[in-house]
C-alpha cells in the first residue's frame, strides 16, 4: 500500500458525485414523493392510483432497484476510467 | 386427496430439498464457513440475500399490516427496501474489498481496537438474537396452523432441519439452501396474489391490478372502491394518511439505516468474488425483494376488500346488508378454530357487522342501524395472507404452497441469523479475542459448535418466548441503525474517525437509542418498569420510540466525529487501510489471507 494517486483521488471524487446523486433521487422519491409531497401528489392519478400512494407504495421500490443497477454500472466505467478495475 | 396430506407432501419434499443441498455443498474450510469460499455468483447471491432477508413477517405479517394499516403500512414498503441503495452504495462493494469474514472484524480493524471489536459483537449478538425469536415463532406457527401439529413440535421440527444444513454447511450450505427457499416462498407469494388479482380485476399482475378497474363492470377503481367502502363502515380512507409526518418520516429512515446495518444482511455480500459483483449483486437482491414487495400492497388491499366484501354483502344499513351467520363461508369456520378469527352476535340479528365502533362520528349511524358494536372481535392480520388461497377459493395445492411458503421465509432469515451470530462467537470472540493461535480447522469446529449452540437457545427462546417477543423488531432495528451501520459508514467514508470515536459513538447511538425505548416500553419490555406513559406528549420532540434508530445514528455520527477531533488521528497505516478499500483494484489478494 502507498499513498494515494492521482488517480485514486480523482476516482474517489468522482464516485462520491455519483453517489450523491443517486442518494438525492433516492431521498427525493421516498421521502419526498411518498412521504412530505403525498398529500398535494395524491390529486393527481396514475391509472387506478393516487399518484403519492403509488411512489410510496411502488414507485419508489421500482426506482431504488434502477438507481442500483445504475450506480453499478456508472461504477464499472469509472473502475476503468481511472484503472483502478480489479483483474 | 385431502388438505392435509397434500401439505405434508409439499413440505415434506421442500425440506427433502434442503437436505439434499446440506449433503453437497459441505463446508471444508473457515472460509466456506463463514462466506462461501467467496465464489458466488451475483444473481444467485442476490436470490439467496431475498431469502435471508424476507422473513415470516415479510411473508405472513407484512400484507396484513398493510391491509389495516393502508398508506400507513408504506414505512414498512420503502424501509425495508430503501436499505439496499444505501448498502449498494455506502457498504457493500468496501466491505467486500476489506475481504474478511465478518463485520465486528471490520470494525476492529478499522479502529485498530479490540474494545470496538467487542461492542460491534454484542450490538450484533443482542439484534440478531431478538430478530431469531420472530423466525422461530414463526417455524412453529406455521407448522400447528398448516399441519396441526402442537407449537413446539413445529419448532424441533425446524431446528432439525436448520441444524443439519446450517452446522454441516455454514454459509456454503446455507447460501444454496436460501436460494432454494427463495423459488418456493416467491412461488407461493405470488401465486395467490395472481388468481386474486385476475378475479377482482381481471389483470393478472397484482401491482397494476391494483391500480385498475374493479371486474364487477361497475368502472370504478379497485383502491377508490376500496376507500369508498371502509369510509361506508366508519373507517378512514385506505389511501389516506393517518400517521403523523414526523414518525413516518423517521421510521422509514430508522428502518432504512437499519436494514444496511444488519450483519446478517451484510456477510451475504462478502461471499461474491469481487467488489463489482458487490454492487450487482445488492441490486438483484433488490429485484428478488421487489417482487414479493410490490406484490405485498395488492395483496393487501385485495384481502381486505374480500373481506368486507365477506361480511358486508349488501348496502351499509339496510336490513339484508350483512351476511347471515349461519352461512358465513367455510375458510372463517376454519379459521375460527384457530382462534384467529372470533365473532360475536352482539346485537343478536343473526348476521355478522364489521365496522370501526372506535369512531364516534360513526356511532349514531351505526345505532340507527341497529348495530350493538363490531362483531368481528378476532381479525388477527396474519390470516390476510395465510387464508387468502380459501378466500380465493384456490385449490388445495396452493394452500400446501403457503405453508411451505412461510417455513422457507422463516427458516432461511433464521439460518442467515444464525450464521451471523455464530461468526460473530468462533471467529471475533474466539479466535480475535481468545484463542488468536487456534488452527483453521479447530476454529471450524468451534464454528460448528457456536452454531449448534445458537441454534439451541434461538430454539428456547422461540418456545419461551420473553415477554418483549413483539417489540424486537423496533430493538433490532433500532441497534442496528444506531450502532452499526454509522461506524460501518464512518469507517469508509472518513478517514479521521479514530478509535474512541468509533467506541464512544457506538455506545452513544446505542445507548440512547436503548434508553428511549426502555424508558417509554419498560425496562427489557418488563410491564411496570416504564418511566414515562408511551404517549405523545411524553416523548422527546413527539418521536415515538420505534422511530428513534435514526437519532440514534444522528448521534453516533455526531459523538464519534467530535471526540475523534479533539483526539489523536488513527495512525498512517490505517489511513492507508481506508485509500484501499475504497477502490476495487487488489481484491483477489485481500480474499486469500
Amino acid at each position: 500500500m502507498s499513498a494515494p494517486t492521482h488517480d485514486a483521488i480523482g476516482y474517489w471524487k468522482a464516485n462520491l458525485r455519483l453517489m450523491t446523486i443517486c442518494l438525492v433521487i433516492w431521498f427525493v422519491v421516498s421521502y419526498g414523493f411518498g412521504i412530505l409531497l403525498v398529500e398535494p401528489l395524491n390529486a393527481i392519478s396514475l391509472g387506478g392510483y393516487k399518484l403519492g400512494f403509488w411512489f410510496a407504495q411502488q414507485g419508489s421500490i421500482y426506482t431504488f432497484v434502477v438507481l442500483i443497477f445504475f450506480y453499478a454500472w456508472r461504477m464499472n466505467r469509472l473502475d476503468r476510467e481511472f484503472d483502478v478495475h480489479e483483474d | 386427496m385431502d388438505l392435509q396430506t397434500l401439505t405434508y407432501i409439499v413440505v415434506g419434499a421442500t425440506f427433502a430439498l434442503y437436505i439434499g443441498i446440506a449433503i453437497w455443498a459441505r463446508a471444508a474450510t473457515t472460509g466456506e464457513f463463514y462466506v462461501a469460499g467467496k465464489g458466488v455468483n451475483p444473481i444467485a447471491n442476490g436470490m439467496a440475500t431475498g431469502a435471508d432477508w424476507m422473513s415470516a413477517a415479510s411473508f405472513i405479517s407484512m400484507a396484513g399490516l398493510i391491509a389495516f394499516m393502508g398508506y400507513d403500512a408504506s414505512v414498512y414498503l420503502m424501509g425495508w427496501t430503501g436499505g439496499y441503495v444505501l448498502l449498494a452504495m455506502l457498504l457493500a462493494p468496501y466491505l467486500r474489498k476489506f475481504g474478511k469474514f465478518t463485520v465486528p472484524e471490520f470494525i476492529g480493524e478499522r479502529f485498530y481496537s479490540q474494545t470496538a471489536r467487542i461492542v460491534a459483537v454484542i450490538c450484533l449478538i443482542v439484534a440478531s438474537i431478538t430478530y431469531v425469536i420472530g423466525q422461530m415463532k414463526g417455524v412453529g406457527v406455521a407448522f400447528g396452523r398448516f399441519l396441526e401439529v402442537p407449537f413446539e413440535v413445529g419448532v424441533y421440527v425446524g431446528m432439525a432441519i436448520v441444524f443439519i444444513y446450517a452446522v454441516l454447511g455454514g454459509m456454503k450450505g446455507i447460501t444454496y439452501t436460501q436460494i432454494a427457499q427463495y423459488v418456493v416462498l416467491i412461488f407461493a407469494y405470488t401465486v395467490p396474489a395472481i388468481f386474486i388479482s385476475l378475479n377482482l380485476t381481471d389483470n393478472p399482475i397484482p401491482q397494476l391490478g391494483l391500480g385498475s378497474a374493479m371486474a364487477d363492470g361497475s368502472g370504478v377503481h379497485l383502491l377508490d372502491k376500496l376507500d369508498q367502502v371502509l369510509v361506508e363502515l366508519g373507517f378512514n380512507q385506505y389511501t389516506a394518511q393517518k400517521g403523523e409526518t414526523l414518525n413516518i418520516f423517521l421510521l422509514t429512515l430508522s428502518l432504512m439505516i437499519g436494514t444496511a446495518g444488519l450483519p446478517h444482511v451484510i456477510i451475504r455480500f462478502f461471499t461474491v468474488p469481487k467488489v463489482r459483483d458487490a454492487r450487482a449483486s445488492a441490486g438483484w437482491a433488490l429485484v428478488f425483494i421487489a417482487l414479493l414487495y410490490t406484490t405485498a400492497p395488492a395483496v393487501g388491499a385485495m384481502a381486505i376488500l374480500n373481506f368486507v366484501n365477506t361480511v358486508q354483502t349488501g348496502e351499509v344499513g339496510s336490513a339484508e346488508g350483512n351476511v347471515v351467520a349461519e352461512q358465513r363461508p367455510q375458510w372463517m369456520r376454519n379459521w375460527e378454530t384457530t382462534g384467529l378469527l372470533a365473532y360475536e352476535d352482539k346485537n343478536g340479528d343473526g348476521r355478522i357487522q364489521y365496522y370501526n365502533d372506535k369512531n364516534p362520528d360513526f356511532a349514531a349511524k351505526a345505532e340507527s342501524f341497529g348495530w350493538k358494536g363490531n362483531e368481528m372481535t378476532k381479525v388477527d392480520r396474519d390470516i390476510m395472507v395465510l387464508a387468502n388461497p380459501e378466500i380465493a377459493k384456490l385449490p388445495n395445492w396452493v394452500i400446501a404452497l403457503v405453508a411451505a411458503g412461510g417455513l422457507a421465509a422463516a427458516l432461511s432469515t433464521a439460518a442467515g441469523l444464525l450464521l451471523a451470530i455464530s461468526s460473530a462467537i468462533s471467529h471475533d470472540l474466539l479466535k480475535g479475542v481468545f484463542m488468536p493461535n487456534i488452527s483453521e480447522k479447530n476454529e471450524l469446529m468451534a464454528g460448528r459448535i457456536a452454531m449448534a449452540g445458537a441454534i439451541l437457545v434461538a430454539g428456547w427462546l422461540g418456545i419461551h418466548p420473553p415477554g418483549f417477543a413483539a417489540q424486537v423488531v423496533a430493538l433490532a432495528f433500532g441497534l442496528a441503525a444506531s450502532s452499526i451501520f454509522p461506524a460501518l459508514m464512518m469507517g469508509i467514508f472518513n478517514k479521521k474517525i479514530n478509535n474512541s470515536g468509533a467506541v464512544l459513538g457506538m455506545l452513544a447511538g446505542l445507548l440512547s437509542t436503548l434508553i428511549y425505548i426502555f424508558w417509554f416500553k419498560g425496562w427489557f419490555f418488563i410491564p411496570g418498569t416504564e418511566m414515562m406513559a408511551n404517549t405523545k406528549d411524553n416523548w422527546f420532540l413527539g418521536i415515538q420510540p420505534e422511530s428513534f434508530g435514526a437519532v440514534g445514528a444522528l448521534i453516533n455520527f455526531a459523538v464519534a466525529i467530535i471526540v475523534s477531533k479533539v483526539t489523536a488521528p488513527p495512525p498512517e497505516h490505517i489511513q492507508h487501510l481506508v485509500e484501499d478499500i475504497r477502490i476495487p483494484k487488489g481484491a483477489g489478494q485481500a480474499s486469500s489471507h
